[in-house]
């Protein structure tokens, strides 16, 4: 009796500590969180500064501090949370991921409150309400509605609202970029007729730029929130009643001047009603491949013509890079030698942007596809010189001397004799580089090319499966390699000659 | 037909053939010994242009090459190609071009620096492999050859350009004495069809059997020289008595 009262309770102990262990995560961490930050004495809020004005931006004055409407913002808030704010600097189009990943508690970013945004993260009440407004050139007459805009190349910014809008408009080419200063210099470049942004943004970047205007009004009135984790419930309803508060003592008003983005619509901040945010169901885009794996597809296809033309030009440029550089005469060696160190010594990142936006400052406007074959390939040409240089080395100095003896001159020795067989020796280097272009081609996204990276980029954005999208992805570039490689070893095989 | 006048050669500082005389007639086969790093293969790389000598003078048949410096405009680079055309160099290494089969390797510089049309070329030179004794390697690559066959390649490549002169540079020590015979024979055909020769080698009884001269090297000089019996029987020279003998011992 005694011995089955004993078990009974011990159960039930049992049972108490499971139960207590499998809430922690619901209600104990939660709660936690809103503690774990108070404690620190910390509110870390997400944010980019490149390009960031006037949300958050590095002081002309001093570069090194970065100020703006949110920076201030975000002090108002953590003050009034008896905390001090900490800016986190991340790329705005990741944002959301890194939430998650818990680089910072909040975002505080020109995000704007949409359903979208709002499957995967808690947004608070508003703390400011943006439109859209269409920018072009100052010559460009009539593209002043999106409407007017069908058939016309268009500009925005990567995951913003504008682009959602622009996309969902048929008819109109779309192109998205990193960021609002490559947005507006192509605008200005011609490689595209409008551009369409955030009115804060529009009113930092394009209005004092001479050769751009507003088209129309602006429209399509939306709100930026603070975004949290989903969990930090106690976190989101601080900071709601924080920006409440903002709204009746006059903070908003007196940031906002400040930065000259106070209008009429802000007034309207401490109306704001809720609406109930309908839950999508998570997407599994691996269960639903027939409908991801197409788009992906398509993206492989952009980085197989890609990498395919920049080898192809890689591999020429580099023989004549060579060539020049070990028999040509002085001035023209130094300079193959030159190019090649600079090349090698630059970030690639910095060479396209060089050739994408710098060159139409001289006056030579390549669209996005061929900028980015030129910037690969001449980038790749350094590196496959030098493949070949270490090629032509390895060529015993006997080889030159039995043509010599024979008469050939030095064209003829290195055409018939030296060439064919460095240029068998580098199968092994150069195939590496292909597969290596594979991967490095997706840096042309930052041109504005849509690859295999940046659809899977958009994809996981929308979807947010970041697994079964990057799974698929992964499995197309491996898919890409693995032939090149089994390509290289055949014709390594195939082509040796000094086994028996 | 060969006339070699005061040819002086250095190496940066170090001076390495101190003004070598040497003349030869058509049809004569000539025999270098002497000790090594004595300049042998400078001399004949100076024959054959892959040097350049400080000062003197070459000359090949119709082709005269003062020293001094390298060809600077077409002419002068010309006549470098004209003197090197003449003069078929056979290397210690053999050299064979290992991407190219054994036919390919004679046909090349045929077709490539005197635009023989491959028939022509090809014709040419499977006769030549008749000649070392390998017809039916025609087809294959250097690397499935042994050192000797792969040498006799060599000299069929050489004569492809049709020379006044071939040159020898210890044409037999790379291969295993097994495997030297096969490429004497070859060089003692050539001799009796009358090609003139100069042969760098430390095979004494070819020397003796082979040469109508042998110049003894040292120093940077044609010490001695004379038909093989002077040289071997009754040298005149202390340092040849000693080297001969010291060379016939081994
Ligand atoms: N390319 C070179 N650079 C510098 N010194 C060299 C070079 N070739 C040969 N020598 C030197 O020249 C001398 C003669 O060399 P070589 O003609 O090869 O002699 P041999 O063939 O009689 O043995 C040697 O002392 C050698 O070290
Ligand atoms: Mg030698």
């Amino acid at each position: 009796m005694s011995g089955t009262a004993r078990l009974s309770r011990v159960t039930v102990y049992s049972l108490l500590f499971v139960l207590l262990l499998a809430s922690r995560p619901f209600t104990v961490l939660a709660d936690d969180h809103l503690a774990a930050i108070k404690s620190s004495g910390v509110l870390a809020w997400g944010g980019d500064a490149e390009g960031g004005g006037p949300y958050s931006y590095p002081d002309p004055e001093h570069p090194e501090k970065i100020i703006g409407f949110e920076v201030e913002l975000a002090d108002a808030l953590a003050t009034r949370l008896g905390l001090k704010a900490k800016m986190v600097q991340n790329q705005w189009d990741q944002l959301i991921p890194a939430l998650d990943r818990g680089s910072f508690d909040i975002i505080l970013n020109g995000l704007e409150r949409t359903p979208e945004n709002q499957q995967h993260i808690a947004m608070s009440v508003p703390y400011f309400v943006y439109a859209q407004q269409i920018v072009t050139r100052k010559d460009t007459a009539g593209l002043d509605t999106v409407e007017k805009l069908k058939g016309k190349t268009v500009g925005a910014l990567s995951g913003s609202a504008s682009l959602k809008l622009l996309e969902n408009t048929v008819g109109i080419d779309v192109k998205n970029y990193p960021g609002n200063v490559e947005t507006l210099r192509d605008l200005k470049a011609g490689r595209i007729e409008a551009v369409v942004l955030d009115l804060p943004m529009a009113q930092f970047y394009a209005a004092p730029e001479p050769d751009l205007k507003f088209a129309g009004d602006s429209f399509a009135p939306g709100y930026y929130a603070v975004g949290v984790r989903k969990e930090d419930a106690n976190l989101l309803a601080s900071v709601n009643q924080a920006l409440i508060e903002f709204t009746r003592d006059g903070t908003y008003e007196r940031i906002y001047r400040k930065y000259n983005v106070w209008d009429g619509r802000q007034a309207s901040l401490k109306d704001f009603k809720a609406d109930a945010v309908v839950q999508k169901k998570a997407i599994s885009t691996l269960r639903e491949w027939p409908k991801y794996l197409p788009l992906l597809l398509k993206g492989a296809t952009t980085t197989i013509k890609i990498s395919v033309l920049a080898m192809a030009l890689a591999v020429v440029a580099g023989l004549v890079l060579v060539l020049v550089r070990m028999y040509a005469i002085a001035p023209l060696r130094w300079l193959a030698q030159a190019y090649v160190e600079i090349i090698r010594g630059t970030p690639l990142l910095i060479q396209l942007f060089l050739i994408y936006y710098g060159l139409p400052e001289i006056g030579i406007k390549l669209n996005a596809f061929f900028a980015g074959i030129l910037g690969l390939g001449l980038n790749y040409a350094a590196n496959e010189s030098e493949n070949y240089r270490a090629g032509i080395q390895a060529i015993p100095r006997g080889q030159t001397e039995a043509a010599q003896a024979l008469g050939m001159s030095q064209w003829q020795c290195l055409r018939h004799i030296i060439l064919p067989q460095a240029l068998k020796l580098v199968i092994p280097p150069v195939t590496n580089d292909f597969i290596a272009m594979f991967k490095d081609s997706s840096i042309v996204s930052v041109i504005t090319m849509v690859e295999l990276t940046k659809v899977y980029g958009m994809l996981a954005m929308s979807t947010y499966d970041y697994i079964g999208l990057g799974l698929m992805t992964a499995g197309i570039y491996f898919a890409l390699s693995y032939p090149a490689s089994l390509f290289a070893n055949y014709l390594e095989r195939k082509w040796s000659y000094d086994r028996r | 037909m060969i006339v070699v006048e005061k040819l002086i050669k250095s190496y940066n500082s170090n001076r390495v053939l101190h003004g070598v005389d040497h003349a030869q007639e058509r049809g004569q086969a000539v025999v270098l010994i002497g000790p090594s790093g004595c300049g042998k293969s400078t001399f004949l790389r100076c024959l054959s242009q892959l040097e350049i000598a400080d000062s003197g003078r070459i000359t090949i048949d119709d082709v005269s090459i003062e020293g001094g410096r390298a060809p600077r405009n077409s002419i002068e680079r010309e006549r470098q190609r004209q003197l090197r055309m003449r003069a078929g160099m056979v290397f210690q290494q053999f050299n064979l071009f290992p991407h190219l089969t054994v036919l390919q390797n004679i046909t090349e510089a045929p077709m490539v620096v005197k635009g023989v049309s491959r028939e022509e070329a090809e014709e040419h030179a499977k006769m030549l492999l008749g000649k070392v004794g390998l017809a039916q390697k025609a087809e294959s690559y250097p690397a499935q050859l042994s050192g000797g066959q792969q040498q006799r390649v060599a000299i069929a490549r050489a004569l492809a350009m049709q020379p006044q002169v071939m040159l020898f540079d210890e044409p037999t020590s790379a291969l295993d004495p097994e495997l030297r015979d096969e490429v004497l024979k070859v060089m003692r055909d050539l001799a009796e069809e009358g090609m003139t020769m100069i042969v760098v080698t430390h095979e004494m009884q070819f020397a003796r059997d082979m040469a109508d001269q042998v110049l003894f090297f040292e120093g940077g000089l044609v010490a001695e020289s004379g038909p093989p019996e002077q040289i071997f029987g009754d040298a005149q020279n202390e340092r040849t008595r000693e080297f001969v003998s010291r060379s016939v011992r081994k």
